[in-house]
């Protein structure tokens, strides 16, 4: 077992982790954060995506002991005392999602998309968005909702 | 009668499922925990074929955080084998199908041995302890040779690998026609397996109540109505003392209307170990024990007469099961025989299918089941025919479709298609498509004898949808009925609940439904709450799949709004102390014809009942009413696809340079709905015609078992689409809906490939096998060469 | 799926980990980014009894000028890589190639040390680092060594490093002036290679002076189309650019998988050599 700090959506939590618990394992089952959802076993599908100390993350390919010492956003942690970030309310105007099962991983990365790139075309969404898998929506309303979104200020 | 301001049916109203799926509140399947729970890990076959000569799991129990682990063999008394609702034929070959193998193992995957544990990861552990000796048997994996005597058996105890033989012979015999035909044409088309990647993997919880024998299964399904019937036949667990909860459910595409071996394992575990258990598939598990789609060989003729008019339609196909018959696995390509016919008049249709044991996973709905796989082979070979006679695709289909005044039109396959305008959808398709002028500048590439050839490809589709009339069903001999179910409640304070039995996964019904109903009550879309998926809650249903739930489903709860109105009426009528006859009913509000001050709005009413206090005389004291359809025929949405591709006769690679469809899927509810519906169908359809296979080797692995092997295409590998619509509204219900979730997926697959082949036909190409990848491509283009 | 256990130690030095490293034989694992052992140990299909995770030692990060190289910490992400300065100016065919790996989540954690260190042909930076004529330095317990790339790749997943060795840096000559470009050809955009062709030209006078050409899973290893590059020199147009590609695939021992066949790689490795030299040479 080994201790690990880790902020998580602006909590700090302490706990003794096995060396091989995964972070998604570890958001999920040790704190309940279920907001954010697995997908594969091959880091492809990016279902699990979040933010790990300002960059995105597939957190099941990261073992909670690296994040030690790490803050965390998840996707629980966009909205602000119940205010959306303009991701969200662009995935929601837009039509961006279907099942939901990819759309936490899908806002996460794009978080990160715009943030690297606050005026991408709808190429660089495509591109950028390569390691997000959806089966519902065929990604055009996805990127339609980046692009909107991308005309809004994004915040960190 | 209903509300003219406003109205809802049609707006593209935001969704009210979003809020949840953004902020991550979601009540997923595996993000269940209760307390004391046990988890669930399954050891698998690595094996395509083999008996069972010893499973031990006596090391297992030793294992740090084992509560319980058993073989087959322990499980089998109390666990039945698991249910075929649809058996095609009278003598079908139905094999014995335990949800754990107990004595031979028939793919790789099929389960062997269970491990319960305190936490996911000492299950996973322990699942290393187990002992298993195999004796390997032969696998059978080509449909052809399987059939052939002496083959190797998947079920050595029914002496054959051939499970049924469905014919359909309908109109002239095709042997005669064929003679008279100025030109026919043979083709092979491979439909190749398909993983249905819904994108949350199946999980199953199950809660038991051990003192009353009480169960709640938690489950990634799309059917928990049937599921509830069929797990208490397979486990013995009473129905009445059964309650299936379909939480939010991530995707299905088919491969969650399923009755799976978990489901029924899971419960077992409950029950034996009186403690609440929860299993959840990793993707690379799911790829082996989720069910796989298409899988069939097509061998299609066509005769017709030099000037294009088509004489008739002869189809062979072979069908592969996999290793057992699940839920509606036979079923799958008769949904398809009634569609091969598609849009066109003919004299003549002789099909047959012959469903084949393999030692793979079995195969049931994926994604349009059967009506894609048909649509196929009749959209490719309408292409190869107008090659053949030197005609334009579009020109050939126009020569033999279905006029728009010939309509209701009975085809020859049987069925009876109430609408439709084909002209009118291609005419605008080609016009968005811009479709001379591409056909300009393929001819010129090829006259230039460009690397770089563009083709493109036709698709005029239709589909059955709205599954479906009872009768037919019962002809067809599925086990159960298509109708559906809604209830109504009007609450005291004027809110309203819509119970439906349909059982959403990302299709968008509550936000649907509420459109419907607040339309019929007159009530605000707001003021809907829509209750599924959850046996307690909704005890009646059939649940979703075959783009019936808006058809069917949705058609229930404007039936059920009616009654509701109508009761409400004699409420109002009596308050009013006014005929019933002349009250008139706008936007929610009662009144009396030539009194306007004289109203009671229907929240008034509702409250009036909820006290009771003055009712008409007899009346019970509710306005809320429950209303089941069974649809007298299926509808029938259809489109046109235009596909233009740019292949690189270099390497073989495709690329998709514009896509266009216009699809008329009737009256629409939720534009905005539709269009993303449409899009999530062509990304999948293109996917079978580009990117995506099942590949087993000879030993019968199989090879694309992750997500790394088996390509999902990405955001990055598809382009933006076009879409529109048409709107000829469905007669057979009364909201004039089609039903459009399976529509893109049908329509895309021949889309794309008639337009990689279309390219390359200058180059003596005339059919590349799905997925048309880069490879493909390439070799075809070389054996043509030569 | 399920990581096996492991023991797991967070060095805070090279020495430390060389050490932990040399304690566990043959059973230790070097942690970097972990997007290569990650999968791998979810899918079990590796199972370490240590896990070193060197990802928070100092010093082994970033880019530095040394003269006539860059030298790049082993540590560096991809997506620091991507974005150097030094990288773009004086390595650009990394910068170009490095894009290309997985998808943005995973460049955040992968490290160039980690995907060099992992070996594996399908890799895009292996190919790279051949073209490049780069140099990779590890620390054991016997000191430091450096090995040039050319000796670095010995077989499918496997470096010249020993057991007991980190790769703590990699050096890279600059390569000021010459032309560049990565041809990646995959079937979808996050999947391996097929081919990947990493092609570097120096021009002078219109002509091809130098050519270096690195191959992407075409056999157990990175390979060089020496055989190409020999051709390419003093290559003029196109066509003769062309010609030499078709030597592409001398050489070559592709593999047979499910994404495509020995025969088509070959035919890749040569249309793509073609295209990534025309590109590079501004011939295109």
């Amino acid at each position: 077992m080994t201790r690990i700090s880790v902020k998580v959506d602006g909590t700090t939590y302490e706990d003794e982790v096995e060396p091989r618990l995964l972070l998604v394992h570890y958001l999920r089952d040790r704190l309940g954060l279920t907001g954010t959802p697995i997908g594969c076993d091959t880091s492809n599908c990016g279902a699990c995506t979040v933010d790990l100390d300002g960059e995105s993350v597939k957190s099941c390919s990261v073992l909670a002991v690296q994040a030690d010492g790490s803050d965390v956003t998840t996707v629980e942690g966009l909205a602000h005392n119940g205010e959306l970030s303009g991701l969200q309310r662009a995935f929601h105007e837009r039509h961006a999602l279907q099942c939901g099962y990819c759309t936490p991983g899908m806002l996460m990365a794009a978080r990160d998309l715009l943030r690297e790139n606050p005026n991408p075309s709808a190429d660089d969404v495509r591109q950028g968005l390569e390691g997000n898998l959806c089966r519902c929506t065929g990604y055009q309303n996805i990127v339609r909702a980046v692009l909107a979104a991308s005309g809004q200020e994004v915040t960190a | 009668m209903s509300g003219t301001v406003e109205r809802e049916v049609g707006r593209p109203r935001l969704r009210k499922e979003d809020a949840r799926l953004i902020t991550g509140q979601t009540n997923w399947t595996d993000n269940i925990s209760v307390n004391g729970l046990l988890h669930v890990a399954i050891l698998r076959s690595p094996m395509a074929h083999s008996r069972l000569d010893r499973v031990d799991v006596s090391a297992a129990l030793d294992r740090p955080g084992v509560v319980a682990a058993f073989s087959g063999a322990d499980l089998a008394e109390g666990l039945g084998s698991l249910p075929c609702a649809w058996p095609v034929t009278e003598d079908i070959v139905l094999p014995d199908h335990p949800p754990i193998a107990v004595d031979e193992v028939r793919y790789a995957g099929d389960p062997v041995a269970v491990v319960v544990a305190r936490d996911r990861y000492a299950a996973a552990d322990a699942l290393e302890a187990i002992e298993v000796d195999y004796t390997p048997l032969p696998p059978v994996l080509d449909l052809e040779a399987a059939l052939a005597e002496g083959a190797p058996l998947v079920h050595s105890d029914k002496g054959t690998n051939r499970c049924y033989d469905w014919p359909l012979k309908t109109g002239e015999d095709f042997d005669s026609v064929r003679e008279c035909a100025e030109v026919t044409l043979k083709r092979r088309y491979h439909q190749q397996r398909l993983i249905p990647n819904a994108m949350e993997p199946r999980a199953v919880v199950v809660t038991p109540l051990a003192a009353s024998g009480e169960y709640t299964v938690y489950s990634a399904t799309q059917i928990p109505h049937i599921l509830r019937v069929m797990l208490s036949v397979v486990t013995g667990v009473p129905e009445h003392k059964l309650r299936v909860v379909a939480p939010d459910v991530g995707g299905g595409f088919g491969s969650k209307l399923q009755v799976y071996g978990e489901e029924a394992i899971a419960l077992t575990l409950a029950r034996r170990l009186g403690r609440p258990v929860k299993w959840t598939e990793s993707r690379s598990e799911g790829y082996l024990a989720t069910h796989h789609g298409r899988g069939m060989i097509q061998d299609v003729e066509i005769a017709a007469n030099r000037d294009g008019k088509l004489l008739g339609l002869k189809v062979d196909l072979l069908a592969d099961m996999g290793a057992y018959l699940m839920l509606v696995t036979p079923g799958i390509p008769i949904l398809g025989a009634f569609m091969y016919p598609a849009i066109y008049k003919m004299d003549s249709y002789d099909f047959t299918c012959t469903g084949v044991f393999t030692t793979r996973t079995p195969t049931d709905a994926y994604r349009g089941a059967g009506r894609p796989e048909a649509t196929y082979a009749i959209e490719r070979i309408m292409d190869d025919l107008a090659a053949e006679l030197d005609l334009d695709p579009v020109e050939l289909r126009h020569r033999n479709w279905i006029g728009h005044e010939d309509f209701p039109y009975t085809s020859i396959a049987g069925l009876t298609y109430d609408s439709g305008n084909y002209e009118a959808a291609t005419e605008k398709a080609l016009a968005l498509f811009g479709y001379d002028k591409l056909r300009a500048e393929q001819a010129d590439r090829n006259e230039r004898g460009d690397a770089v050839r563009l083709g493109i490809g036709v698709s005029t589709y239709t589909e059955m949808c709205g599954l479906a009339p009872s009768r037919v069903l019962r002809d067809l001999r599925y086990a159960a009925g298509g109708w559906e179910a809604a209830t109504i409640r009007m609450l005291p304070t004027g809110k309203v609940e819509v119970v439906t039995g349909t059982s959403p996964h990302g299709q968008g019904h509550v936000t649907c439904w509420s459109q419907i109903a607040a339309d019929v009550l007159g009530v605000p879309f707001e003021d809907v709450e829509v209750v599924h998926g959850d046996t307690m809650a909704a005890p009646q249903g059939m649940d979703t799949y075959g783009s019936r739930s808006l058809v069917v489903g949705g058609s229930a709860v404007h039936h059920a709004a009616l009654k509701v109105v109508e009761k409400a009426r004699k409420v109002a009528a009596h308050l009013l102390e006014a005929s019933e006859h002349d009250l008139e009913f706008t936007d929610g509000v009662f009144s009396v014809k030539g009194s306007p001050d004289a109203r009671k709005t229907i929240q008034e009413v509702a409250f009036e009942t909820f006290s009771s206090h003055d009712l008409p005389d007899g009346m019970a004291p509710t306005i809320n009413a429950e209303y089941l359809v069974d649809p007298d025929n299926f509808s029938y949405p259809h489109g046109t696809h235009l596909c233009a591709v740019e292949v690189d006769t270099e390497t073989g690679r495709t690329r998709i340079r514009s896509y266009v469809c216009v699809d008329d899927v009737g009256r629409v509810v939720n534009p905005a709905i539709v269009e993303g519906q449409v899009h999530g169908g062509l990304a999948q359809g293109i996917a079978q015609a580009l990117f995506e296979e099942a590949v087993y080797d000879e030993e019968g692995n199989l090879l694309s078992g992750t997500m790394a092997d088996y390509l999902v295409p990405s955001a990055a590998d598809l382009p933006d689409f076009v879409t529109d619509r048409t709107e000829t509204p469905s007669s057979t219900n009364p909201l004039g809906v089609k039903g459009v979730g399976e529509a893109g997926t049908i329509a895309s697959t021949p889309a794309a490939v008639n337009a990689v082949v279309d390219a390359l036909r200058p180059l003596g190409v005339r059919d590349v096998r799905m997925p048309c990848t880069p490879e493909r491509v390439w070799q075809t283009l070389r054996e043509a060469a030569r | 799926m399920i990581p096996p256990a492991f023991d797991y130690t967070r060095p805070a030095t090279v020495d430390e980990a060389v050490r932990a490293l040399a304690d566990a034989g043959d059973e230790g694992k070097v942690l970097a980014g972990g997007q290569s052992l990650l999968p791998l140990l979810r899918l079990r299909l590796a199972f370490p009894e240590l896990v070193v995770d060197v990802g928070r030692i100092p010093g082994l990060r970033g880019v530095r000028e040394v003269g006539d190289s860059l030298t790049i910490g082993a540590l560096t992400t991809h997506h620091e890589v991507i974005r150097d300065p030094l990288v773009r100016r004086y390595a650009g065919l990394l910068a170009a190639a490095t894009a290309t790996v997985a998808d943005p989540a995973v460049r955040h954690r992968g490290t160039l040390g980690g995907s060099l260190a992992h070996a594996d042909p399908a890799g895009d930076l292996p190919a790279v680092m051949l073209a490049l004529d780069g140099e990779l330095v590890a620390v054991g317990p016997r000191g430091r060594r450096t090995i040039p790339a050319r000796e670095f790749f010995v077989d499918y997943l496997q470096s010249a490093l020993t057991a007991d060795e980190l790769l703590v840096e990699v050096r890279i000559p600059k390569a000021d002036g010459w032309g560049f470009h990565y041809e990646k050809f995959q079937r979808v955009a996050q999947a391996w290679a097929i081919v990947g062709v990493a092609a570097l030209v120096r021009r002078d006078n219109g002509h091809i002076a130098e050519a270096r050409v690195g191959l992407t899973n075409m056999g157990s290893t990175p390979l060089r189309a020496s055989a190409a590059e020999a051709a390419l020199s003093g290559a003029g147009d196109p066509d003769a650019v062309a010609r030499a590609a078709q030597e592409a695939a001398e050489g070559t021992r592709p593999a047979q998988d499910t994404s495509a066949s020995p025969e088509y790689r070959a035919h890749l490795a040569r249309v793509l050599t073609k295209r990534a030299v025309l590109t590079a040479a501004g011939m295109g």
